[in-house]
């Protein structure tokens, strides 16, 4: 047995010493930044833009209504192209391609700047993500105040029809296609190679390439606002879609792209976790948040290329004048539905795995005893993700096409609330006689449990085709995976915030803020959406603005808690503005939670090279309460010492 | 352990009768009590068995949901730390026999479900749900030639932005109002002009995509007279929010009173409608024509004029 070494100390790393000499380079405005950034899209749209009126001119007669939806489609494209280039991150493989042998460069700046700039360390990359996604995060969450603002009335009073379909459709979009990373970007990256002691991530390149494409998602699909908005909501339907205005290329453009960002960020951490485990990390040892994002991951890679196909043969339908999607002349309306929810529903598990990920890692650390049934929990998560790809015609059960296959998908689709059920009993499990700290992490996570309890069981009422007979289509789809997926996946996600941004950036959230956050978040959130279940039973259609005049009193009740909710989140934002910043930058302790995670045990906030010696795994992540030494040792032989471990 | 398996014991004990008094009690109430109140209400078979279902469901989830909740409160109260308490809870890392008892009884529960719901698709003939073209489950009278058809045969037409309804075995007349007869099996045809609709009439728990190029098959029997919704449930453009009428059921001897009332005030109209068919496809020059006769023999002739009510050219670029 190896002996049980202290801890990597807390040093800070500003030595360097074993590193090589720093190249400190130019300044910031003389390298690739996001201005440089900024000015190449600019140039790029011109080109695409002018490009496409210089080929496609002539189809704007042929569809008929001015728009030539060719050159605003190759404008985005170019656009992200120059955007990608003015960051300097086509530099790398251009040169490949023309045959230099370009240097790799570790830049190992500190500087602030380097948040603003293509950079390869996948802490950086995890920071960019977590602001980005909560920039995300709180536009689409404006949208959505906007929906409730205009169902304050029955009839329509404060949009225009089209305005309406175009905001909602802005909100759904957003939060369901920028949000899908908003835990494997940020805490995936972040921590995945902490969590299982690697240096680095397996495709750096990848990796910081699949954050900054979703700016340019961004932007494009708030662009599509300025050409008049998409009226098809996120799922974006074909016929309808085909006969859109160019808000709908902003759409296609901007969830393609988004498609692209989660194929490489999965690639890279199902990449990272298989092969850049520390010796010692087998794989009864990997951290179930790690599994999580490694399942997340297979999810993205098989699910979204799906997506990318089908967005393409949208564009293709708009642009040049195909005709997959348009019945009159031989598509079929049905072809986009199949792919896009082929796409789709694993998509919900992507919302849905990494927030039980956080749960089941952070549930273990406030109950002080292991994770009930490891290897169950890993099973469950397998389980989702495998059967994920088996249950998407349920979208389809009122749609006509073969009503014959309704009993199968019935089936698998209630097949799935098992291993969902896995999560409970691992829940259950791990709280059984525990020592319970209920922390602002860990109310977070009770009440994302509370909530997720009540997105499943409405899950099941949609599963069943006679009961989905009343519910497809309506409010109560709509509060159904609101529950799962705000109340759900965001309250986890913000658990992951509260308790891993004391390791990312060393200060810790307040406590007593936190907990008004959270009861204020927990009691407005179900009180916005407990009703929509009632409403959408009562036959109120999701994307309305005209609803029967009986339904107004629950609509009003719920648009007001919505503002409630909203108002929960400035106290988010206020608490990370005044903990983050304003408030004195004082130290804290290394692991203020006592976790046993391997995040935990390298300096805060963690060096460029994450760990200074290879950590050699010698327990596991969760082993509370059973006397077994820290999870890793360091010591400047473990690296040979792991070659004997590693053949175990 | 003997005194981690009393332990166990006493909070298994507490936590089972506080759960089963709980469940013993609101389970029937939420059968009982909530279930005949529960939507879409009682106006047609489908509506009865959609209230069924969501009945049997929600008796179902009552003890699943307390159980979890029971047991979430039990463990906030009784496992939380005492003040000053460091130290670690007792390192249980699994219990085969729970894990087997919490997944044995989550599949018996899954497939029991998928069973119900199974039986409740099949036997009301596809619960009022879109059952596509060809319907496997079909109530008596059915057949696929619609001539043939002994069923109450109603055609919905969406598009942007209203329902049009065509009743072939009367002339093929079309109306802007839906009324439908009590007491007889009725087999509605949905089918879009343009993009894809959801008719959904709330009271009689049907719905039923209308997808372009498609006929898309419900069957209701509506038990009771009197109004019902009528809704698009499915995103079709800016004015999808108003998209909705009202139905009316009526008694055989009244829809035979306004039917012979609308066969005299559209007399003229109806010649000029495109012949009944399930499915219109527009042509470019705003006529309809019927895809089982495509390509077209060489002297058919499309009505000129497009003037029927339903049957205004779809816009593109609207």
């Amino acid at each position: 047995m190896i002996d049980e070494q202290t801890i990597e100390p807390a040093v800070s790393d500003g030595g360097d010493s074993s590193a090589p000499a720093l190249e400190k380079g130019r300044s910031f405005w003389r390298r690739p930044n996001v201005l440089t950034g900024l000015i190449g899209g600019a140039v790029g749209y011109a080109i695409g833009h002018w490009l496409g009126n210089a080929i496609a001119s002539s189809y704007q007669e042929v569809v008929g209504n001015g728009e030539n939806n060719f050159a605003l489609t190759l404008g985005y494209l170019i656009a992200t192209l120059g955007w990608l280039g003015g960051l300097g991150i086509l530099n790398y493989p251009l040169a490949k391609i023309i045959g230099l042998r370009p240097e790799p460069k570790y830049d190992e700046d500190r500087r602030l700047s380097r948040y603003f700039r293509y950079n390869l360390d996948h802490k950086v990359v995890g920071l960019q993500y977590l602001s980005a996604m909560l920039v995300y995060f709180f536009v689409a969450g404006l949208f959505a105040l906007a929906v409730r603002s205009e169902l304050l009335s029955p009839t329509r009073h404060l949009l225009s029809p089209e305005t309406y379909v175009a905001v909602v459709g802005e909100h759904g979009t957003m939060m369901m296609m920028m949000m899908t990373s908003a835990i494997l970007g940020p805490f995936g990256n972040y921590l995945v190679p902490l969590m299982i002691g690697s240096r680095r991530m397996a495709f750096p390149r990848l990796e910081a390439l699949s954050f900054w494409i979703t700016p340019a998602a961004f932007v494009v699909l708030v662009s599509g606002l300025i050409v008049g908005g998409f009226p098809t909501g996120w799922t974006g339907y074909a016929p309808l879609a085909i006969q859109a205005k160019q808000g709908q290329d902003a759409y296609l453009v901007a969830f393609g792209l988004m498609g692209t960002s989660m194929v490489l960020a999965g690639f890279n951490i199902v990449a990272t976790m298989v092969n850049y485990r520390a010796p010692g990390m087998t794989y009864s040892r990997v951290p179930l948040f790690v599994w999580a994002m490694t399942i997340t991951s297979m999810l993205m890679v098989l699910a979204a290329p799906v997506l990318v196909a089908a967005t393409y043969m949208s564009l293709m339908d708009r642009t040049v004048q195909t005709a997959l999607f348009d019945v009159n002349h031989g598509g079929s309306s049905y072809l986009w539905q199949n792919l896009y929810w082929f796409f789709g529903h694993p998509e919900v598990y992507i919302l849905a795995l990494p927030g039980f990920g956080i749960a089941l890692e952070l549930l273990p650390v406030f109950a002080r005893k292991p994770a009930f049934a490891y290897k169950t929990a890993v099973a469950g998560m397998v389980g989702v993700g495998v059967l994920s790809f088996f249950v998407w015609q349920h979208h389809l059960f009122d749609s006509g096409i073969n009503p014959d296959m309704r009993p199968v998908v019935m089936f698998t689709t209630e097949l799935i609330s098992i291993p969902t059920g896995i999560i409970y009993l691992v829940a259950i499990g791990t709280m059984w006689r525990a020592k319970l700290r209920i922390t602002v992490p860990m109310l977070f996570i009770l009440g994302g449990l509370f909530n997720f309890l009540l997105g499943g069981i409405s899950g099941v009422f949609l599963s069943d085709v006679p009961a989905d007979g009343v519910a497809h289509g309506s409010f109560f789809v709509m509060a159904h995976f609101h529950y799962t997926i705000m109340g759900g996946y965001i309250f986890f996600f913000i658990a992951g915030i509260y308790y891993w941004v004391p390791k990312m950036l060393g200060r810790r959230l307040s406590d007593r803020i936190g907990k008004w956050h959270f009861w204020l978040m927990f009691i407005a959130f179900n009180s916005t959406f407990l009703p929509l279940f009632a409403v959408g039973q009562l036959g109120m259609p999701r994307r309305v603005f005209q609803y029967a005049q009986a339904l107004q009193g629950l609509n009003v009740w719920v648009s007001i808690s919505a503002f409630a909710l909203g108002l929960s989140l400035l106290v988010f934002v206020y608490n990370l503005l005044k903990s983050l910043i304003i408030d004195d930058k004082k130290p804290i302790e290394e692991n203020p939670w006592q976790s046993r995670g391997l995040e935990w045990m390298t300096p805060t906030p963690p060096p460029v090279d994450n760990f200074r010696t290879v950590p050699l795994v010698v327990s596991g992540p969760y082993e509370y309460g059973t006397g077994a030494g820290p999870m890793a040792v360091f010591s400047a032989t473990s690296a040979t010492v792991a070659e004997g471990a590693e053949t175990r | 352990m003997a005194r981690g398996g009393d332990e166990n014991k006493k909070h298994l004990t507490r936590i089972a009768l506080i759960w089963m008094v709980l469940a013993v009690i609101l389970t029937p109430m939420v059968y009982f009590v909530w279930g005949p109140h529960m939507p879409p209400g009682n106006m047609a078979d489908n509506a009865e068995g959609q209230r069924f279902d969501n009945t049997v469901l929600a008796t179902v989830a009552t003890p699943v949901v307390l159980f979890i909740w029971v047991y979430f409160g039990y463990a906030l109260v009784n496992f939380r730390r005492t003040a000053g308490d460091d130290t670690d809870g007792p390192p249980i890392k699994g219990h085969a026999r729970f894990q087997a008892v919490w997944v044995g009884l989550t599949t018996f529960i899954v497939l029991s479900l998928f069973v119900f719901g199974t039986y409740e698709l099949v036997a009301p003939k596809g619960a009022g749900t879109g059952s596509g073209a060809s319907p496997i489950w079909t109530p008596a009278g059915y057949t696929d030639d619609q001539a043939k058809s002994t069923l109450f045969q109603v055609q919905v037409i969406g598009q942007q932005w209203r329902w049009t309804f065509r009743y072939p075995q009367y002339s093929g007349v079309q109306t802007t109002e839906l009324v439908i007869p009590t007491g007889v099996p009725i087999q509605f045809n949905v089918t879009s002009l343009d993009v894809i609709h959801s008719f959904w009439a709330y009271q009689l728990g049907v719905k039923a995509d209308a997808n372009p190029g498609v006929n898309n098959i419900s069957f209701v029997t509506v038990s009771r007279t009197g109004n019902f919704d009528i809704r698009c449930d499915e995103l079709c453009g800016p004015l999808h929010g108003a998209m909705f009428s009202t139905g009316k059921a009526v008694s055989m001897g009244d829809f035979n009173v306004w039917m012979a009332a609308q066969l005299d005030k559209y007399a003229k109209v109806i010649p000029l409608l495109p012949p009944y068919a399930t499915t219109y496809l527009p042509q470019v020059d705003g006529g309809y024509y019927d895809p089982s006769q495509d390509p077209l023999p060489p002297d058919a002739t499309l009505p000129s004029t497009p003037a029927a009510p339903a049957a205004a050219s779809p816009s593109p670029s609207s």
